[in-house]
């Protein structure tokens, strides 16, 4: 059975009273942003949807997938698994090289051309950190950024969770645009629990979370879309001169170099005016 | 008078007292009466973070002997205690130190807590504990990457294909509903004496059981085994 789409019936919130959101239906290859203080109930709601609530968890709600209910049998077994998490917590515990895991993990999966799978892992990796990695590495000494990389492209390419949970990476490392896009080509649901503003812009909708339960169902609206490509490009920008000051290069005004020449203030108003054509 | 008993066993900290307290706050809010007993060797502090949750509880230390011959020698008398708390559902925790023993009992929901950290050879030398549990809880999901979490469930099921796998976050509870809705499954059981365990005890009957502390085979007697070098 193929995911399709997974429904959050609304329950209650921490005194009782009924959520303002009925219902959200979320599609494959959709990212839906969570947002709320800390404490507003984040968690809950994506504990509900990876232990399919049916309406006695605290929090009353029941999830659907594919319109069926946890009650029928169907989709409880063919999605054991459904979710999926890369969080900035989590580490690599395993002694073992790259290569030898992504294998095992493939081999787990029932993938078939293992080989190719993996190398394909470990060139998406390197897309995504900062310094490539290689198939000898061991997994245990990878960087915080490389290691994310590598969850990134595994859960995109070997697991087969339909949904993936983005917590907070918003400090990895690594090109989290980028990781988002690739998980959304998958056919992936995405939720992303973040208080990074880019990547909450980077969803077409996002729930508000209040006192505990979902109170609010916001679209992007064409202002944020804005904004968020106005972002995407300081991003970019920001990389670049970082990429620049990594490799050794300074960052000074010169005619010479135009690609160099860039001082801070300047670079922001570049910046500005590169996006502001967008 | 009948209850639901769960028995559960796991390695040490591997979170079994903490899934448990996120699952007994489930049970209570269904005003389920829910007892818990835990068993120990030495010294135990688990009873004082069940007592936190308001509920009766009951701590056998083995002291000298065995904790899981022990556990089996009072389940009698901790089921008559649990009866007279008029319990619905009984929470008996095990020590979680032999990785030879398994204390599942006929009728009874055995849980088998492991932890994500402990390595992928772990369930095959966990041997017992974890082929003949009803339920697999895998906790400290949070800590290791996904791909991991998916390689060690599937270690786990190579042990034990007939479990139900449920990752379990002791800290925050993500995931306990699923092991609650399990008991809440469980027909009630009418009593314990003549239940059968699924695997016996391991024998132990030699001097050093009788409380020898020289080393050496002029001082042993009894049930003694060598280890074959050849």
């Amino acid at each position: 059975m193929k995911l399709r789409k997974i429904s959050i019936l609304g329950g209650q919130d921490k005194d009782a009273n009924p959520e303002n959101i009925r219902r959200i239906d979320i599609q494959t290859g959709e990212v839906v942003a969570v947002v709320g203080p800390t404490g507003s109930g984040k968690t809950q709601l994506i504990s509900d949807i990876e232990q399919y609530a049916d309406g006695a968890s605290p929090t009353r709600r029941t999830i659907l997938i594919n319109d069926l209910g946890p009650d029928s049998n169907g989709p409880n077994k063919a999605f054991r698994h459904l979710m999926a998490e890369v969080s900035q917590k989590m580490n690599f515990v395993m002694d073992s090289s790259v290569a030898a895991f992504l294998r095992k993990h493939a081999r787990v999966r029932g993938i078939e051309d293992i080989e190719k799978r993996v190398a394909d892992v470990l060139g998406l990796t390197n897309e995504l950190a900062g310094e490539p990695i290689s198939m000898a590495d061991n997994l245990t000494l990878l960087s915080g950024g490389q290691a994310r990389a590598l969850m990134v492209a595994d859960v995109a390419l070997i697991s087969n969770a339909p949904v993936v949970l983005i917590d907070e990476i918003e400090n990895a490392g690594i090109d989290r645009l980028k990781a988002l896009n690739i998980l959304k080509g998958q056919g992936k649901i995405v939720l992303v629990v973040t208080h990074d503003l880019t990547l909450t812009l980077m969803a077409d909708r996002r729930i508000v979370m209040k006192n505990g339960g979902m109170c609010k169902l916001h679209r992007l609206t064409r202002e944020e879309k804005r904004i968020a490509a106005e972002l995407a490009a300081i991003e970019a920008d920001i990389s670049r001169l970082r990429n620049l000051i990594r490799r050794g290069d300074s960052i000074e005004k010169s005619k010479n170099n135009k690609e160099k020449a860039v001082l801070w203030r300047e670079f922001c108003s570049t910046a500005h005016l590169t996006s502001a054509g967008l | 008078m009948s209850l639901v008993f769960v028995i559960v066993a796991g390695p040490p900290s591997s979170g079994k007292t903490s899934v448990m307290m996120q699952v007994i706050r489930h049970l209570q809010q269904d005003s389920l009466q829910v007892s818990a007993c835990k068993i120990d060797c030495l010294e135990t502090s688990d009873d004082a973070r069940y007592r936190s949750l308001g509920i009766p509880v009951c701590v056998g230390l083995s002291d000298y002997l065995c904790p899981d011959h022990f556990y089996v020698a009072n389940l009698e008398e901790v089921w008559d205690w649990a009866e007279n708390q008029k319990t619905d559902v009984l929470i008996l925790e095990t020590a979680g130190l032999c990785h030879r023993c398994a204390p599942a009992v006929q009728g009874c929901l055995t849980v088998c807590v492991v932890d994500n950290l402990v390595g992928l050879d772990t369930p095959k030398k966990i041997g017992p504990m974890l082929s003949t549990a009803d339920i697999i809880v895998i906790t400290k999901g949070d800590v290791v990457s996904q791909a991991e979490r998916e390689v060690f469930s599937h270690q786990v099921e190579c042990v034990n294909d007939k479990a139900r796998v449920i990752h379990i976050n002791g800290l925050n509870g993500q995931g306990s509903l699923g092991l609650k809705r399990d008991i809440l499954k469980m027909s009630p059981l009418q009593g314990i004496t003549g239940g059968q365990l699924r695997y016996p005890m391991p024998a132990a009957i030699c001097s050093y059981c009788a409380g020898e502390t020289i080393v050496g085979s002029a001082y042993q007697m009894g049930n003694v085994k060598k280890i074959d070098f050849r």
